[in-house]
């Protein structure tokens, strides 16, 4: 985009081995977004390597990216993205629909992890009948539904209070004790203490890299 | 490609802006419905104008005798001559192309002096000379009896065939017509037959006061012998008359001694001319009903296009949301390729069912109000529906092809990041 190109990243060299909570942090322009969206594989590195499950995720096309970020990849957005039309139900399934699962099946796995953030009774609310925490529970079940082998979370509680923010961490260190790896994107201390390994980003490069003693989020709830 | 899920994802698409849905639809509705009933119009005016032409074959042409305007083997201009029933033999002999050709003699005449008298009543119709086939010329529905046969021809039998015309004037209600006698200008005929003719424009009361009798029985009775007033002749289906025109013509001229350029001698009417003429003004009528149609369906398909673009637009980050899903961009094209083509189909098929209405009412008052000159049975065939359908879909697709594009051209990154 554009003549200018802006060098972002600067060398990040990091290995996340399966089960791992981990916390990116930086100030804004720290390039950890862009580091998320790598790992997403929303976007590309100019250069480097990517090892996903021992999978190499390079030369990808829209076709093959699209593929690999429905098998292997949940996404949870700050600002929840879910599509307003659809109810918390068909919103949960969608991942499951571009996988080709059928539709009874796809109803009961969706309500099953409607069930797991706890809103089953919720189903069949659009999105706008429920609250920020609520939207973001849909979302991380969202993220869950296609059984993905990691969670991508672009500041997940950005746009929640700090109680629902609390909620929501909750959910999440569950999800990780369940055996999932989980990265965060976050600017916000409280909330990288809740995970169990915190990068600092700065300028592009790790300044550090830290195995923290984990705070339940269920201290403050 | 249809499946359930398509279509619950399509129709949730569409409803989340009913409003919007709904005036889209309108320009491609209005466009076809146009479409239709222009060629529904034409085809009416079409039918109205060919109805003019009675349903007589229109393969044919009439061939009568003028006054000879060149001097010829002995004989002086100005001389007047007559065919006579040995040209027609001729005619179909030398010419096998020709399916029927039928000598005809007339007497009398619609609106003219009383020629005909039953017991007190009297009337003036038209007497018909004339020979068997000339019903499959100019066919006629049969009511009871039957029409000339050439048994009749052969023994010159008086008899007649009577319009429904003459029954109302000679008859009174309910009495039986058939085997009494009607006495045309002095002579008796027998009525062996009363006909209708039942698709005629215009000329109705006067086909229905005309009188048919045997063109021998004709010539005897009233001094015509074997003189012919003029032919009609009909052409078989893959032979055009109008091609046959300048020999039929030429023959007539050597065997009555007129001179080979004398071009007033002998008058015809081309009807297959004149019936291809005004069917040639027809096809140009339908197209410009397409092309215009066709124009107007455009500007409702310009119309979906510029909403689909608008609703691409603003569901960029939707978009962008379900290619981080896991969405290929093929499946976000064709889900918009295909919502535009359900809008348009739907539009149309709504359009086309309007536009059928508005035919049903236009044929119903017609019915009602009687007939109006040169206009008949406003109508589309089924073709043209398909056609309007494969318009439909065609533009559907092309409607969508644009928007389908610019919905993943984005990058997904650039496309979550739009608020």
């Amino acid at each position: 985009m554009g003549a200018n190109s802006l060098h972002v990243l600067k060398g990040i060299n990091f290995d996340v081995k399966e089960g791992e909570l981990v916390s990116i942090m930086g100030s804004s322009g720290s390039g950890k977004s862009t580091l998320l969206n790598i790992l997403g594989m929303l976007d590309e590195a100019d250069e480097g390597s990517y090892t996903l499950d021992n999978v190499p995720i390079k030369n990808l096309n829209e076709k093959i990216a699209a593929n690999y970020r429905n098998k292997f990849l949940g996404f949870i957005f700050q600002s929840f993205n879910l599509i307003n039309y659809k109810s918390a139900l068909d919103n949960v399934a969608l991942p499951l629909y571009y996988q080709g699962v059928n539709r009874k099946e796809r109803v009961e796995k969706a309500m099953y992890y409607l069930d797991k953030v706890g809103l089953a009774p919720w189903s069949h609310h659009l999105p706008n009948e429920l609250s920020g925490g609520q939207k973001q529970r849909v979302a991380i079940a969202r993220a869950l539904a296609s059984d993905p082998k990691v969670l991508l979370a672009d500041e997940p509680t950005g746009a929640l209070d700090t109680k629902t923010s609390h909620e929501v961490m909750e959910l999440i260190q569950g999800i990780n004790d369940d055996g999932k790896t989980i990265l965060i994107v976050t600017h916000e201390h409280d909330i990288a203490r809740m995970t169990k390994r915190i990068v600092n980003l700065k300028d592009g490069v790790i300044i550090d890299d830290n195995f923290v003693e984990q705070i339940r989020a269920t201290q403050y709830v | 490609m249809f499946s359930r899920d398509r279509w619950d994802e399509i129709l949730e698409a569409l409803n989340a802006n009913k409003f919007r849905t709904l005036l889209t639809a309108f320009g491609v509705f209005w466009g076809i419905t146009i479409l239709v009933l222009l060629l529904a119009l034409t085809n009416g005016l079409k039918n109205g104008v060919t109805a003019d032409f009675g349903n007589f074959a229109t393969n044919s042409m009439f061939i009568w005798t003028q006054q000879t305007s060149k001097p010829y083997k002995g004989l002086p201009k100005g001389r007047r001559f007559n065919f006579k029933l040995d040209d027609v033999a001729s005619l179909k002999n030398d010419f096998p192309q020709l399916k029927y050709v039928s000598p005809r003699n007339q007497l009398g005449g619609y609106s003219g002096a009383n020629n005909v008298i039953r017991g007190t009543k009297t009337g003036a119709f038209q007497v018909n000379g004339d020979y068997p086939e000339f019903i499959k010329q100019q066919p006629m529905d049969i009511i009871q009896g039957r029409f000339v046969s050439y048994s009749d021809i052969n023994a010159k039998r008086k008899v007649c065939v009577i319009g429904t015309g003459v029954v109302k004037g000679m008859y009174d209600k309910g009495e039986r017509a058939l085997g009494t006698y009607i006495k045309i200008n002095g002579v008796n005929f027998m009525v062996i037959g009363t006909f209708k003719v039942s698709n005629s424009q215009g000329d109705k009361e006067e086909d229905a006061n005309t009188i048919f009798v045997p063109f021998t029985a004709f010539g005897q009775a009233f001094n015509f012998a074997d003189n012919v007033g003029w032919l009609a002749v009909t052409a078989h289906d893959n032979t055009n008359i109008t091609s046959l025109k300048p020999q039929i013509i030429e023959s007539l001229k050597s065997r009555r001694k007129v001179h080979p350029e004398d071009d007033r001698a002998i008058g015809n009417f081309d009807l297959a001319e004149a019936f291809g003429r005004v069917n040639g003004l027809f096809s140009i009528l339908s197209f410009v009903g397409y092309f215009v149609g066709a124009l107007v369906l455009m500007s409702g398909i310009i119309g979906i296009s510029n909403i689909m673009l608008i609703v691409v637009k603003e569901r960029t980050k939707e978009i962008g949301v379900r290619r981080a899903l896991g969405a290929s961009p093929w499946t976000i094209k064709s889900q918009i390729l295909q919502e535009s083509l359900i809008l348009t189909i739907l539009s149309g098929m709504v359009g086309i069912s309007f536009a059928a209405a508005v035919i049903w009412g236009l044929n119903y008052a017609l019915d009602m109000n009687g007939p109006v000159e040169n206009f008949a049975n406003p109508s589309v065939s089924m073709s043209v529906v398909f056609i309007a359908l494969f318009i439909l879909v065609v533009s559907g697709l092309l409607a969508g092809l644009i928007p389908a594009n610019s919905a993943t051209k984005m990058k997904p990154v650039d496309a979550l990041r739009i608020e």
